[in-house]
C-alpha cells in the first residue's frame, strides 16, 4: 500500500514505522498539528496518503486535529492523528468526545519531557496517566506502548483494530527514544497484516440504533451519508444518540462504557513475559525502558540471579491478571519508569506486600540504563542482607 | 361529501418542508424560549435545502455548543453535535473525507467567534465548501446571559454588569478578511430574506458565511431593557439596511445603521479547498 518495502530488511525510525503501520491498518485520513518529537509521522502521511487516495490535512491546532479526525471517522474512514504531550493535553477534549460518542480513532502520543512545554527533544514516560484519565468523566481508555520500531508498526495496526472493533479512541504511547530510534526491520506484507473493520448495521435505517445496547458494549456503526441519518452528540444520550437526562438511560450508557473494558479484557490484555518461568526478581517495564530492562535481566541471569521481565504492550486497561501472577511469585518487583512512578502505583494497588515493589524513577531526560536496574537490584539485596530479611532469590 | 373526503385522502395536501425534515416524533418540544429567533433560522434553512432539492441523506449538519448548537438534533439528516467552538473542525473532517456531502455548521456568536474563532478564520482561509450559519444574538444564552465577542460596547450582560468595555467583532468583516468567499447577513425579522441568503450560501462553492442577527429577549433584552421578543425583532427592522443595486455596501455602512444586510461579499474566483486537494492528489498519483 505504501511506498515502503515489505518482506525485506529496511532501516526505519519508530515514527516512520507508526505511519506505515497506520497505512497497513487501512488509515485513510490524517489531521494533525506539528509537534516535536512526532512530526515525522505527519510528514510521512502527507507524502503517502495522497498516493493511496487518502486525505491529509494540517489543522490549525490539536483540538481541531482530533475534531477533524472524528468527523472523518464518522464518514467511515479510518482516521488518526499524532502529537506529543502538550498537544495531547489539548486533544483531551476530543478524546472524551470520541469516547462518549463512540467514534473509532487513534491518537499517537510520542511522549516527551513535561510538564508544560517541558523538554521537546528529550524522552519521558510521563503521559501514562494522561492516557488513562486525561479527559474529564469516566470513559474507557485503551493505550498501547511499543518498545521497538517493529512494534511501532504492529501495535499501530493493533491500535486501529481495537479502535474499530470496540468503537473507542485508542492511544499509542510511543516516546521520543522509540520514535526517533532507527532499527533494521522486516515489515509484513499487506496480506500478512490482520485488519479489523468496524461492524456495520444489518438492520434497515428505521430500526437502526447508533448506540444499541449490548453485553460486550459494542454496537454496529453506520457511516454518515449511508441513509441511516443518526445523531451524534457529546451529551449523555439514549440508544438513538439523542440527548437524555433520564437516570436509567444515562446509567445504561456509562455501564456500556465500563463493559467495553470488562467484557473484552482478554482481548485487551497483551503482555510479553521474558524469562519469567522461574523468576523471583521481576522487572515490570514498558516502552523504551523495557529495552534496558531486557538487558538487565540478561545480566542478572548471567550472575545467577533469577530475574525476569513482564512487559505490558497494552497498559490501559491495566493487565491485572499477569501482574497479579507476577506479584504472587516475585520476591522483588522493580518498576523502572521515566516518571514519578505512575504505573508503579498501579502495581502497588494490586499487591498486599507493597514493600517488595520498588521504582526506579528518572525524571531528568537521561535514559534508564540496564546498569541502573542491575545496581538497584544489587542495592536492594545488600540492604536486605543487612536487615536480616534475606528474601531475594 | 364522502366522495370529496376520498379525493382528499388520495391526493393529500403536500405538507410543508419543515414537517418532512424535522424529527417531529422524536425530539419535540424543543428547548428554545418562546419567541426565540433560532426557529426562524431553522425554518429558513430547511426551506432553502428543500428548494434546492437536497435529500436528507446527503446533508450533514454540524453544530457546536449553545442554544444555536441544538439546531441539528431536531433535523432528520446526518447530524453531529460537537464540542464548544469546534464545529468547523469536525465539519472540515467530514467534508474532506466525503466531499460529495453537503456540510453545514450552526454556531452562535460565542461559539464561532470566541472559543471557535481560530477554527472560523482557518476554515475561511482554506475556503472549504462548508456553509456556516452564525446566529448572532450578542450574548451567551444557554449559560445565562454573559457577554460575548459581539456584545456591543456599553451594553450590559451578567458578566458586563456596568456595560461591556470590549469593542465587538464584526462577523462578516472578519469572515471576509479571513478569506470566506461568500459572506451575507440577515436578521430574523427578514424571514424570507434569511431563507434567500441561506439558499445563496448553499449554492455557493467555497466557504460561505451567513450571519443572522437574532434576539435573546430572555437575557439580552431583559438586561438591556430592550423589551420582549416582539419589540426586539421589530427594532431589527429599524436597525437594518439592505444592500441593493442602488445601495452598495460602503454606502449602506455610511448610513450608520448597525446591521447592513444582504450579500456583502462574493468571490467566485477563489479556489475551493477540496477541489484543490483532489487536483493535488491526482498530480501526486500521476507523478508516482
Amino acid at each position: 500500500m505504501s511506498t515502503v518495502k515489505t518482506g525485506e530488511p529496511v532501516l526505519l525510525s519508530g515514527n516512520e514505522a507508526v505511519a506505515y503501520g497506520a497505512l497497513a491498518a487501512g488509515a485513510r485520513f490524517y489531521a494533525g498539528y506539528p509537534i516535536t518529537p512526532s512530526s515525522e509521522i505527519a510528514e510521512v502521511m502527507a507524502r503517502e496518503l495522497p498516493l493511496v487516495g487518502g486525505k491529509f490535512i494540517q489543522m490549525e491546532d490539536e483540538m481541531a486535529s482530533l475534531g477533524a479526525v472524528i468527523g472523518a471517522s464518522l464518514t467511515g474512514l479510518k482516521s488518526f492523528t499524532a502529537t506529543s504531550g502538550p498537544g495531547f493535553s489539548l486533544m483531551q477534549e476530543h478524546v472524551g468526545f470520541a469516547a462518549m460518542a463512540e467514534v473509532p480513532c487513534v491518537v499517537i502520543d510520542v511522549m516527551r519531557g513535561g510538564p508544560s512545554t517541558g523538554l521537546p527533544t528529550k524522552t519521558s514516560q510521563a503521559d501514562v496517566m494522561q492516557a488513562k484519565y486525561g479527559s474529564h468523566g469516566d470513559y474507557p481508555s485503551v493505550a498501547l506502548v511499543p518498545s521497538s520500531v517493529l512494534e511501532c508498526f504492529t501495535l499501530t495496526v493493533k491500535a486501529f483494530n481495537i479502535s474499530e472493533k470496540y468503537r473507542v479512541p485508542v492511544v499509542l504511547l510511543s516516546d521520543e527514544i522509540v520514535g526517533h530510534m532507527r532499527e533494521k526491520v522486516v515489515l509484513p506484507s499487506q496480506d500478512e497484516v490482520e485488519v479489523v473493520d468496524r461492524i456495520k448495521p444489518t438492520v434497515p435505517p428505521e430500526w437502526y440504533q447508533h448506540y444499541q445496547d449490548s453485553i460486550t458494549g459494542v454496537s454496529p456503526m453506520a457511516n454518515f451519508g449511508e441513509g441511516y441519518r443518526f445523531h451524534v452528540t457529546g451529551l449523555t444520550h439514549d440508544v438513538y444518540g439523542f440527548p437524555t437526562e433520564k437516570p436509567s438511560e444515562i446509567s445504561a450508557l456509562l455501564e456500556k462504557f465500563k463493559n467495553k473494558e470488562i467484557h473484552n479484557s482478554r482481548d485487551l490484555t497483551m503482555v510479553e513475559e521474558f524469562c519469567m518461568e522461574d523468576a523471583k526478581i521481576c522487572i515490570f517495564a514498558y516502552g523504551s525502558v523495557a529495552r534496558s530492562a531486557r538487558m538487565a535481566v540478561k545480566i542478572l541471569r548471567q550472575c545467577g540471579v533469577k530475574a525476569g521481565m513482564l512487559r505490558p504492550m497494552i497498559v490501559w486497561p491495566f493487565p491485572k491478571i499477569p501482574v497479579e501472577n507476577m506479584l504472587e511469585r516475585a520476591n522483588l518487583v522493580i518498576v523502572p519508569e521515566m516518571n514519578v512512578g505512575q504505573l508503579r502505583k498501579e502495581v502497588e494497588r494490586l499487591s498486599n506486600a507493597q514493600d517488595k515493589i520498588h521504582g526506579i524513577n528518572v525524571l531528568d531526560p537521561t535514559f534508564i540504563t540496564a546498569e541502573q536496574i542491575v545496581d538497584k537490584v544489587r542495592d536492594l539485596r545488600a540492604k536486605n542482607r543487612r536487615t536480616g530479611e534475606y528474601i531475594i532469590g | 361529501m364522502a366522495e370529496q373526503t376520498m379525493v382528499a385522502t388520495k391526493h393529500p395536501v403536500r405538507r410543508p418542508a419543515v414537517h418532512e425534515w424535522l424529527r417531529v416524533k422524536k425530539k419535540f418540544p424543543h428547548l428554545w424560549c418562546p419567541g426565540c429567533g433560532i426557529g426562524i433560522v431553522l425554518g429558513g434553512t430547511i426551506r432553502a435545502l428543500e428548494s434546492l432539492g437536497y435529500s436528507k441523506d446527503e446533508v450533514v449538519m454540524v453544530a457546536g455548543i449553545g442554544c444555536t448548537g441544538r439546531i441539528p438534533v431536531y433535523v432528520d439528516c446526518n447530524t453531529l453535535h460537537t464540542t464548544h467552538g469546534r464545529a468547523l473542525s469536525f465539519a472540515t473532517g467530514v467534508k474532506l473525507a466525503r466531499p460529495d456531502l453537503k456540510v453545514m455548521t450552526f454556531m452562535g456568536d460565542g461559539d464561532a467567534l470566541a472559543i471557535g474563532g481560530n477554527h472560523f478564520i482557518h476554515a475561511a482561509r482554506r475556503n472549504i465548501d462548508i456553509t456556516a450559519i452564525i446566529v448572532n444574538n450578542a450574548i451567551y444564552g444557554m449559560t445565562g446571559g454573559q457577554c460575548s465577542p459581539t456584545t456591543p460596547l456599553g451594553k450590559r450582560a451578567t458578566t458586563a454588569v456596568y456595560g461591556s468595555v470590549e469593542p465587538p467583532f464584526d462577523t462578516c468583516e472578519l469572515a471576509k478578511s479571513a478569506g470566506a468567499s461568500f459572506v451575507a447577513r440577515s436578521t430574523v425579522y427578514h424571514v424570507k430574506h434569511v431563507e434567500q441568503m441561506i439558499r445563496m450560501a448553499l449554492e455557493h462553492k467555497g466557504f460561505s458565511v451567513v450571519e443572522i442577527i437574532s434576539n435573546c429577549h430572555t437575557y439580552y433584552g431583559r438586561i438591556n431593557m430592550e423589551g420582549g421578543a416582539v419589540e426586539m425583532v421589530k427594532a431589527m427592522r429599524e436597525k437594518s439596511i439592505m444592500v441593493s443595486e442602488t445601495m452598495d455596501y460602503e454606502k449602506a455602512r455610511a448610513t450608520g445603521k448597525p446591521y447592513v444586510i444582504g450579500v456583502l461579499h462574493r468571490d467566485t474566483e477563489r479556489p475551493e479547498y477540496c477541489e484543490l486537494y483532489e487536483q493535488m492528489m491526482q498530480e501526486a498519483i500521476g507523478r508516482k
